[in-house]
């Protein structure tokens, strides 16, 4: 029995050493030599050197010249810290209609306030210029798991061009361009779904002439 | 189910098949004495642990040996793991800014339990909870050590069957030695590699401040993720780096990153069938357990891809939103479901981790549709008998079998057998015993949850059915040692650490117990003569019995409980 004991007790502290010292420091070593801006979190900088996101994550955008993510749950919004979704059920109302309170103070959200899928796809219709008969992508009006997608459908992406395109004085011909560059396709041509880069086309945007 | 998705699902199939005689026929070589090609690098490695370790390699364990080692090596980890955890704030790389979350005693000893069983039960919050240095050496190392054990046991019991008059299963510490050295580290180092390469970050960097474009700012949580990435799918554990698993970019950024997990946890208990039919010298008995497993996946598959694909019919009426898939989008039911996974890619993770005992979920369950829910709940119910559990699983499946064999015997009055062993009544009460275990104890922990005040607070999201299944999912995944969870039930309280973590322990040892001691009698026992009264159990007659009897055993178990969860709530679906 002590012998056992003993014997369980060396293995394990010889296996961590390896597993959990070994391992990862050689997993790291090839990675921050062969793929180093993955490996750091595929970050993207300015012109300064100054870190702007990365282009793995979500960052909110409600400017009407840039293109818009997808909801986020995640803390107040696309929080890298605090990653999630609403895990609200398919028949909770508060999914559906959201919760809102009356008698607030001006300029102070109340922090049970939340926008259900009616009101996203309000809100969506409104910013977009749409007819309350024209259908929306679900992924526009639903939050991800992660709070953090970094890419909207390419539906959704081109229901956008005609806002930015008139926010910025840009032909929509020149967007759906950009828009096409920033499209992953099914990965190997049949995995997963084909969808945008919100962050990465809102740079090509910037970085576009008039 | 569209076209695309079709094609995916086969292609993950048909990948996971060309990849079952190679990986099984490898793994008969590292456990059965054989040679393969890591030897010239890996056996000094494993004789030096052997010295370091005191271990005689050579000594052979009866099954109460071998059980005992099994229990003394997964209580060192849930040790060595507590002890890590309540001492993070005093050991490296912990950011008091940003883990938050307190290691209270009862969520580290949870969170210890869970990474020793292989459950790896997401109580914690990743990102906002675990230092880098509790990540690695105690997430990450967990990892490997649980998942070890567990191919260990499955090897195990393939040699009570595989031999005869011999009440010896093998070393446990040259199995788990074994399965690590051979199995996991080779293959999580290029797989992690892989994972890199795609975007998933390995740095010890502190969290970086970001400024957005429109000037919001933003922390990006960083860490050794790759490290712990494909281990946690490889070990079927399951627990995330982050808070949001297999659906944070960073653990899994693309649509090839998540073939590459789901294939990392099928792939081994899939080409384990392999293994067992190898060992025990008949390999059709091992392909017909593919089969099974494989039919079985793909009900499930279709099972839930349908109403995922339908979507919340009181959504896209309310809201007047697109209600199919198009070219441009993916339809459906996308709440809590990433972009670039859509629908398909989705269910076939959630199908992928409830079978494979592993909770590395891309999206959100508790926003599936009620019936789609429901799949992966039925998955773990079932004992995560296809596929399963990286060694656990094959057990699991066997287990089914032998009570089919069973009342096949009775119908027909003869004392039934398996390979040639007889199912006498001691056998038949081992059986028993590892069947009634689930049930008695996941309805029993449901039943004090939604009656106990302290379980009802949990549930802070939703109410009615989905909160009664939110509750009973919670049980059934962790007694199923999955980890996965329908996560707007609010588990991190004393409540639910400590009861989570008895059906945990209940659901590792309550199971790998009689499963050893069956082998143990299975291998001291001779092997009968195959007659014209044996039943063929590589035969299409037994694979229908096996499905058989796993349906009937589930329905008559949690039929009355599945109908207050998510089948009341499919009707009330407007």
């Amino acid at each position: 029995m002590a012998k056992q004991l003993l014997i369980s007790l060396r293995i394990t502290f010889i296996l961590l050493l390896l597993v959990s010292g070994v391992y990862p420091l050689v997993v790291w070593g090839i990675s921050q030599v062969a793929f180093k801006h993955q490996a750091n979190g595929s970050l993207i900088r300015n012109a300064q050197g100054q870190v702007i996101g990365s282009e793995l994550l979500a960052q909110g955008f409600t400017k009407p010249e840039y293109f818009h993510p997808r909801p986020s749950a995640a803390g107040n919004g696309y929080d890298p810290t605090a990653s999630g979704g609403t895990n609200l059920g398919p028949t909770s109302d508060k999914l559906i209609n959201g919760v809102h309170k009356k008698d607030l103070s001006p300029g102070k959200p109340d922090p049970a306030d939340f926008d259900g899928v009616a009101d996203l796809a309000k809100a969506y219709r409104t910013e977009n210029g749409l007819a309350a008969t024209t259908r929306v992508p679900v992924d526009a009006v639903t939050r991800s798991a992660s709070g953090l997608d970094p890419q909207i459908s390419p539906a959704n992406a081109q229901i956008q061009v005609a806002r930015v395109a008139k926010a910025r004085g840009l032909s929509e011909e020149a967007i759906r361009g950009l828009i096409a560059e920033n499209t992953s396709g099914r990965g190997l041509g049949v995995l997963g779904e084909p969808a945008v880069n919100v962050l990465k086309l809102n740079l090509a945007l910037d970085a576009a002439k008039k | 189910m569209s076209a695309e998705n079709f094609v995916q699902y086969a292609a993950f199939l048909l990948v996971v098949g060309l990849l079952v005689r190679p990986l099984g026929s490898y793994m008969a070589h590292v456990f059965d004495g054989g040679k393969t090609i890591l030897d010239p690098i890996l056996l000094p490695l494993e004789r030096g642990i052997y010295k370091i370790g005191g271990v005689e390699a050579q000594s052979e364990m009866d099954w109460k040996q071998y059980s005992l080692s099994f229990i003394f090596f997964s209580f060192a980890g849930t040790i060595v793991l507590y002890t890590l955890l309540r001492l993070q704030n005093f050991l490296p790389w912990f950011d008091k800014i940003f883990q938050v979350t307190p290691m209270s005693l009862d969520l580290a000893m949870n969170t210890a339990i869970s990474f020793a069983t292989t459950s790896t039960w997401q109580a914690y919050g990743g990102e906002n909870t675990m230092s880098y240095f509790s990540q690695l050496a105690g997430l990450t190392g967990q990892n490997f050590l649980a998942g070890a054990s567990g191919l260990a046991l499955g090897i195990a019991f393939i040699r009570g069957l595989a031999r005869r008059d011999s009440n010896r299963l093998g070393s446990f510490w040259v199995d788990l030695t074994r399965a690590t050295l051979w199995v996991l580290l080779p293959f999580s180092l290029i797989g992690s590699l892989i994972l890199v390469w795609q975007g998933v970050p390995m740095n010890f960097l502190h969290y970086t401040s970001a400024t957005g474009l429109e000037g919001g700012a933003q922390t990006i949580a960083q860490g050794p993720v790759a490290a712990l990435e494909l281990i946690k799918n490889l070990g079927t554990n399951g627990g995330g780096f982050f808070n949001a698993n297999g659906a944070h970019p960073f653990e899994n950024p693309t649509p090839l990153t998540n073939f590459i997990e789901m294939l990392a946890i099928v792939a081994l208990p899939a080409a384990l069938t392999f293994t067992f039919g190898r060992m025990i010298g008949r390999p059709r008995q091992g392909w017909v357990l593919f089969w099974v497993m494989t039919v079985m996946f793909t009900g499930g598959l279709f099972f839930c891809a349908g109403p995922e694909q339908q979507g919340n019919l009181t959504t896209i009426r309310t809201a007047n939103l697109i209600p199919s898939a198009t070219a441009g989008q993916p339809g459906g039911n996308m709440e809590g479901k990433e972009t670039r996974f859509g629908i398909g890619a989705s269910v076939l993770t959630a199908i992928v981790t409830s079978n494979g005992a592993t909770g590395s979920t891309n999206s959100m369950h508790d926003s599936y549709m009620p019936l789609s829910g429901m799949a992966p709940l039925v998955n773990m119910l079932l004992g995560e008998m296809v596929f399963g559990g990286l060694g656990t699983g094959l057990y699991s499946i066997i287990m089914v079998a032998l009570i089919g064999l069973f009342l096949a015997g009775l119908m027909v009055g003869r004392t039934p057998e398996y390979l040639g062993k007889q199912l006498g009544p001691t056998e038949i009460k081992l059986i028993t015993l590892y069947t009634i275990a689930m049930p008695f104890t996941v309805l029993i922990l449901t039943a004090i949850a939604v009656i106990a005040k302290p379980g009802l607070d949990g549930l802070t999201t939703n109410s009615g059915p989905h909160g009664f299944t939110e509750i009973f999912f919670a049980y059934s995944s962790c007694f199923a040692n999955n980890g996965q969870a329908f996560a707007g039930l609010s588990v991190n309280s004393p409540f639910y650490n400590v009861t989570t973590a008895i059906a945990m322990i209940v659901g590792r040892f309550g199971l790998a117990l009689p499963a050893l001691a069956l082998a143990g009698r299975f291998g001291r026992q001779g092997r009968r003569q195959t007659t014209s009264g044996t039943l063929p159990t590589d035969s299409l007659l037994f694979a229908g019995l096996l499905i058989g009897t796993a349906i009937i055993v589930v329905g008559l178990s949690f039929l009355p409980a599945l109908a207050l969860g998510p089948i009341l709530e499919h009707l009330m679906v407007k």
